[in-house]
């Protein structure tokens, strides 16, 4: 007989993949209509976890944006003239077909992204659903926001999303987008384009008028002419801090409203009377949630100098039966990342640390043969000066630092040219009233990490950028006050 | 690296409960001996810290803190590994191996526990193969009568005791009550600690009825309930599960399956965290057993799931883990026959108890 | 009286860190009232006078944003008790510059008093109105705070060269931030007069700090500074806004853009709250809160 150990190796337990039905190719979906790009040219998606081509893609150019940007304004002044309670009503409606198609679209968005459908199904696709769900009810409310009376839409509104969610930015971008009145187009991430086209079909199926939706997929130089199309009224982005510099800078002197969500290097902060098993679940959750890639990952350890050794062993322990592999198998912890292109990042920022001194360590873990994978990596006796303490890897990669006292813990959680997001971990109640009122992050975690809802406003600090998405603040990015 | 590499193999690490400790104590040194463990109630490394009411206190509120909300949802979060095929048949059978099928009601009767004796050796009738259960468990007068049911198969003899379930007896009379089921042949003791003096804050109390429940048992393995649902508080049951440990258990139980919370996989959770980091100071192992509310096969799952991603592979096994239940049996018995047969059983192809 | 007395002018000067510095640049520029009259030198400030400035506004941030809101509605309140008493210098001050009659200015000398009282009130509501509990679906408590942005350099308007500024410099420093103040270039002496009632009115040294000079020579360097975390554009024409908002990008300073209602007949109007709340933060803490013991929670 076996060993208990090896016999108890779950079996894998994969997600059947036949509930999606991915097309072999994709038009643009513009005024209603799926189209091929003005130029003809075309991108392959990939699926990060096998590098199997899924799809063929229409890629948009400045030509698609202008049309697409022409159909979005001819749809304004009705879908704007809509009373609030009819728009509301199709948004409820995506809500509820979001909900419906939910399995199908966890599946799509776990083969394109590589994020495990553990993820996919319990966290991107309800809070999906969720946010539509929320702005629907504010469309016919919008007089009692605290916007003033009778708040009107900002008219075309052009977003760029990234690819490490690329579902629940669409519906961060979208939902209040329409509710207040606006008409969208929207750039999915060229690594991750198939969601927003099968969210063009739920468009479809809800009967949304033309033109209201109109989705690019596209590589950067669509979303560069797409914040700076003269006739774009808002523009939003989520992504990269450089970037989202680039496009303030474009749309300097526009009068175009913005707002931008970027990078973090969120500090999750350890004190000495943590709650220890679940700080190491919070840490965990923190950094290895969706491999990392995620603006508000926890990719910074502060941990009490006094409890570091109890901490980083349970936490190694914890590693140890993080399962990393096929991203459909409903037991994977750990998926692909999202491109060869971010895998390098990863590994470059990774082998920098090693580099400059600090001390890496890796869950033993074997990686697939095809795919893009990076193991669970932490990274000891880092200091503020290590490049890993302060550039954001955007991957798997935790750099753990100590300190000795609440301040030194705020000074080094600040110490950072961004301000997301942070984590407090600590049984003391009002060291984390405290030591939350000093941070500068935009949402903190106290004894938790990485919780999202449609009704809590999330944004940065710094720059990490500005505006608030997600609530009633969520709004005010899409109102003209 | 889907299944946990055990770290024991490294020293056991100076904890923060000893280091906090530390000014109340001398810590020793050098790893305690085999020997020492093996017979003595509280294990070296902290055999200074139950010299008194005040250091048992201080230390058991060294012990790190619960966050309940976090703790419940990483319960959770592993009920939703999904257990399939090999890892299936495999867990179903560890989980019959695992139970003692218990009957304690005041209608008891020598017929009832014969026929639970006869299905704890011979789950199923109708295939040879399935595993036998780890014990029966039964109330100090039965023990004579399931022992002779269980005569020769392995199957141990589990009686509770100490006034179960409420405990509430002179140490006297709960004494007696373990001597009268050991001297009827209790292969275990599943005894009761004294819930109102752990909320009263008598944690020495709590420990020295334990240590002397345990002296009493002689070589019966002593399984120590807590009757989580009464403690309330997951603190609570994080310091109970220590001065269990520490006053010499064998196991650490969840609940006497008599009042309305008793084992959930948060507290499960938490009593394993404890064993987990019970051994890698001290070297010694502690079994961990739910009981009450474990019904169905899929519940019987997760809680492997949880052994085995929190405490780790070594306490898959009837020996470190047990589950505390009675109809789970049938469930696991219909679920081992769909494997086999590929149809969907139902109740009339498993006996009644 | 003998009408041969000579009247003794002032020496303008900067106020900076709560003190009066000159520029360090040693160089004053001529100041007259719009027919050409001179009024005074003021001090053209140089890149290293904003410098300064910023780093007294960081150093006086923590402790500004630390007070309590009431400790700040009182502090803000009593700049408008200060302001009442010297009512005749302002009303003298603001008609020189802006070429007003007496009654004009003492309109808007006035107005700006009442300014300061309406966001002396608002200091401790303000998180009320734009924070809050939110209800998240799940066993948390979520609450949302405005928090002020930080350093907050301000384009003062050029023509409003008093009720504008109050307009613009009362809100950024009522919610918390502190301020480095460009003062309208061609009518900066309300604005410097202004910092003598300011350090005068328990408004700690560094919370707001004025200079006076080219507005494009000090506001480039502002809003390209790394340490700076917003810009009030109120006061730059559309050339300038758009060079400044470029140059903000930098740090992704938060923007607040000229808008038709910054005009100067404006600034008369009810301000609302959009200035107020241009230099907010939002945080949201999130805390667990579950059941009260081990609750049954089950598979």
């Amino acid at each position: 007989m076996e060993t208990p150990a090896s016999i108890f190796a779950y079996a894998p337990a994969p997600e059947s993949r036949s509930v999606v039905d991915i097309a072999p190719s994709y038009g643009l979906f513009i005024d209603g209509e799926f189209t091929d790009a003005a130029d003809g040219k075309v991108f392959k998606s990939v699926s990060p976890a096998t590098e199997e081509v899924l799809s063929e893609v229409a890629q948009a150019g400045a030509d698609d944006v202008d049309r697409a940007v022409r159909a979005a304004r001819k749809a304004f002044e009705k879908w704007s003239a809509l009373p609030g309670a009819e728009r509301g009503k199709y948004l409820f409606r995506i809500a509820r077909i979001i909900q419906e198609r939910s399995r199908e679209l966890a599946v799509l968005e776990t083969l394109d992204n590589g994020k495990p459908i553990k993820e996919t199904r319990d966290a991107d696709l309800p809070l999906v659903a969720a946010h539509f769900f929320y702005y629907a009810g504010w469309a016919d409310k919008l007089d009692h926001a605290g916007y003033g009376a009778d708040p009107r839409a900002l008219g075309v509104a052009g977003q760029v999303i990234p690819w490490n969610f690329p579902l629940l930015m669409l519906a961060w971008k979208i939902a209040p987008a329409l509710a207040t009145g606006n008409t969208v187009v929207l750039k999915p991430a060229e690594t991750t384009p198939l969601s927003a086209l099968f969210f063009a079909d739920i468009c479809r199926q809800a009967g949304l008028p033309k033109g209201v939706v109109n989705i690019l997929p596209g590589y950067g130089d669509a979303g560069a002419a797409l914040v700076a199309h003269p006739d774009v009224n808002k523009v939003a982005f989520t992504g990269s801090t450089a970037v989202g510099k680039e496009i303030a800078r474009t749309v300097a002197g526009s009068g175009k409203k913005l707002t931008l969500e970027l990078g973090g290097k969120g500090a999750n902060i350890v004190f000495d009377d943590a709650p220890v098993d679940q700080a190491v679940e919070g840490i965990v959750n923190g950094i290895f949630f969706n491999q990392g890639q995620v603006c508000c990952a926890g990719s910074r350890l502060l941990v009490q100098e006094s409890v570091q050794d109890e901490v980083l062993d349970a936490l190694k322990r914890r590693l140890t039966t993080l399962r990393l592999g096929d991203p459909l198998d409903k037991n994977t912890d750990i998926g692909a990342i999202n491109s060869a292109e971010q895998l390098a990042r990863i590994t470059a920022l990774a082998d920098t640390g090693e580099a400059e001194g600090a001390e890496r360590w890796s869950a033993p873990c074997e990686l697939p043969d095809s795919g893009y994978w990076f193991a669970p990596t932490l990274f000891t006796n880092v200091t503020q000066a290590h490049t890993v303490a302060r550039d954001e890897i955007f991957g798997p990669v935790l750099s753990v630092l100590t300190f000795r006292t609440p301040d030194e813990a705020v000074a080094k959680a600040n110490n950072t040219q961004y301000g997301l997001s942070a984590g407090i971990w600590t049984e003391k109640g009002s060291r984390i009233l405290a030591v939350a009122n000093k941070l500068r992050a935009g949402v903190v975690w106290a004894n938790t990490f990485n919780k999202f809802d449609p009704t809590s406003p999330f944004g940065g600090y710094k720059e990490s950028g500005f505006g608030r998405e997600g609530g009633r603040h969520g709004l005010e990015a899409y109102l003209d006050v | 690296m889907a299944l946990a590499v055990p770290l024991w193999a490294k020293a056991p690490c100076t904890s923060r409960y000893a280091r906090r400790y530390a000014p109340l104590v001398t810590m020793r040194t050098t790893p305690p001996t085999k020997t020492e463990e093996a017979g003595r109630a509280t294990p070296g490394a902290f055999a200074d810290v139950t010299t008194s009411a005040s250091t048992l206190r201080r230390f058991l509120h060294g012990l790190p803190g619960v966050d309940a909300v976090g703790l419940e949802a990483r319960a959770a979060s592993l009920g939703t590994r999904s257990i399939k095929t090999t890892a299936k048949a495999y867990a179903i059978d560890l989980a019959i191996s695992m139970i003692d099928l218990t009957t304690l009601e005041g209608a008891d009767t020598p017929g009832k526990v014969r026929a639970l004796g006869a299905k704890a050796v011979h789950p199923d009738p109708t295939d040879r193969t399935t595993p036998r259960t780890a014990a029966v468990c039964v109330y100090p007068d039965m023990v004579a009568t399931a022992k002779e049911a269980v005569a020769g198969s392995g199957v141990k003899v589990a009686s509770v005791a100490t006034a179960f379930p409420a405990g509430r007896a002179a140490l006297g009379v709960k004494l007696a009550d373990v001597r009268d089921a050991v001297a009827a042949g209790a292969d275990e003791i599943d005894m009761v600690i004294d819930r109102g003096a752990l909320l009263a804050g008598d944690y020495l109390k709590v420990h020295d009825e334990i240590v002397a429940v345990k002296e009493a048992s002689g070589s019966a393995r002593l399984k120590v309930i807590f009757e989580t649902g009464e403690l309330s508080t997951y603190d609570n049951i994080r310091r109970a599960s220590w001065i269990g440990m520490l006053a010499g258990a064998d196991f650490i139980k969840t609940s006497t399956g008599k009042v309305g919370v008793n084992a959930t996989p948060a507290n499960t959770l938490l009593m394993l965290e404890a064993v987990r980091d019970f051994r890698a100071q001290t070297g010694v192992q502690v079994g961990v057993k739910p009981a009450g509310g474990i019904r169905t096969s899929k519940d019987a799952l997760k809680f492997l799931v949880l052994v085995n991603e929190t405490a780790g592979a070594d306490w898959l096994d009837d020996h470190w883990f047990r589950f505390g239940a009675s109809s789970l049996l049938n469930d696991l018995l219909m679920q081992r026959q769909k494997l086999a047969t590929g149809r969907y059983s139902g109740p009339d192809y498993v006996t009644v108890d | 009286m003998s009408d041969a007395r000579l009247s003794v002018l002032k020496t303008y000067k900067l106020y900076v860190g709560g003190k009066f510095p000159r520029s360090e640049s040693g160089r004053v520029y001529e100041v007259t009232d719009p027919k050409g009259k001179w009024l005074a030198n003021a001090p053209l400030s140089s890149r290293k006078d904003a410098r300064d400035a910023v780093v007294a506004a960081r150093k006086a941030f923590g402790g500004w944003a630390g007070a309590t809101a009431y400790n700040r509605g009182q502090v803000l309140y009593r700049v408008a008790e200060m302001l009442e008493g010297r009512r005749e210098q302002f009303v003298r001050e603001v008609a020189d510059a802006e070429g007003l009659s007496k009654s004009k200015a003492a309109a808007v000398v006035d107005a700006a008093v009442d300014r300061w009282v309406w966001y002396a009130g608002w200091t401790d509501k303000i998180a009320q109105v734009v924070g809050g509990a939110n209800p998240v679906a799940g066993p948390y408590l979520n609450l949302s705070t405005p928090e002020p942005t930080g350093v907050v350099a301000v384009v003062a308007p050029q023509e409003s060269s008093f009720l504008g500024l109050v307009s613009v410099v009362a809100p950024v420093i009522a919610s918390g931030n502190t301020a480095v103040v460009v003062a309208s270039e061609r009518a900066p002496l309300p604005a410097l007069s202004l910092g003598e009632v300011l350090a005068t009115s328990d408004v700690p040294g560094g919370v707001v700090n004025v200079l006076s000079g080219r507005t494009g020579e000090l506001a480039t360097p502002l809003a390209a500074h790394q340490d700076v975390n917003g810009i009030d554009l109120a006061g730059a024409d559309a050339g300038l806004a758009e060079e400044l908002e470029i140059a903000a990008a930098d740090n992704l300073k938060r923007v607040l853009r000229p808008q038709a209602v910054d005009s100067d007949a404006d600034f008369t109007a009810a301000p609302g709250t959009r200035r107020l709340t241009a230099f907010l933060e939002t945080k949201t803490v999130w805390h667990p809160t579950g059941s009260l013991g081990a609750s049954g929670s089950a598979y």
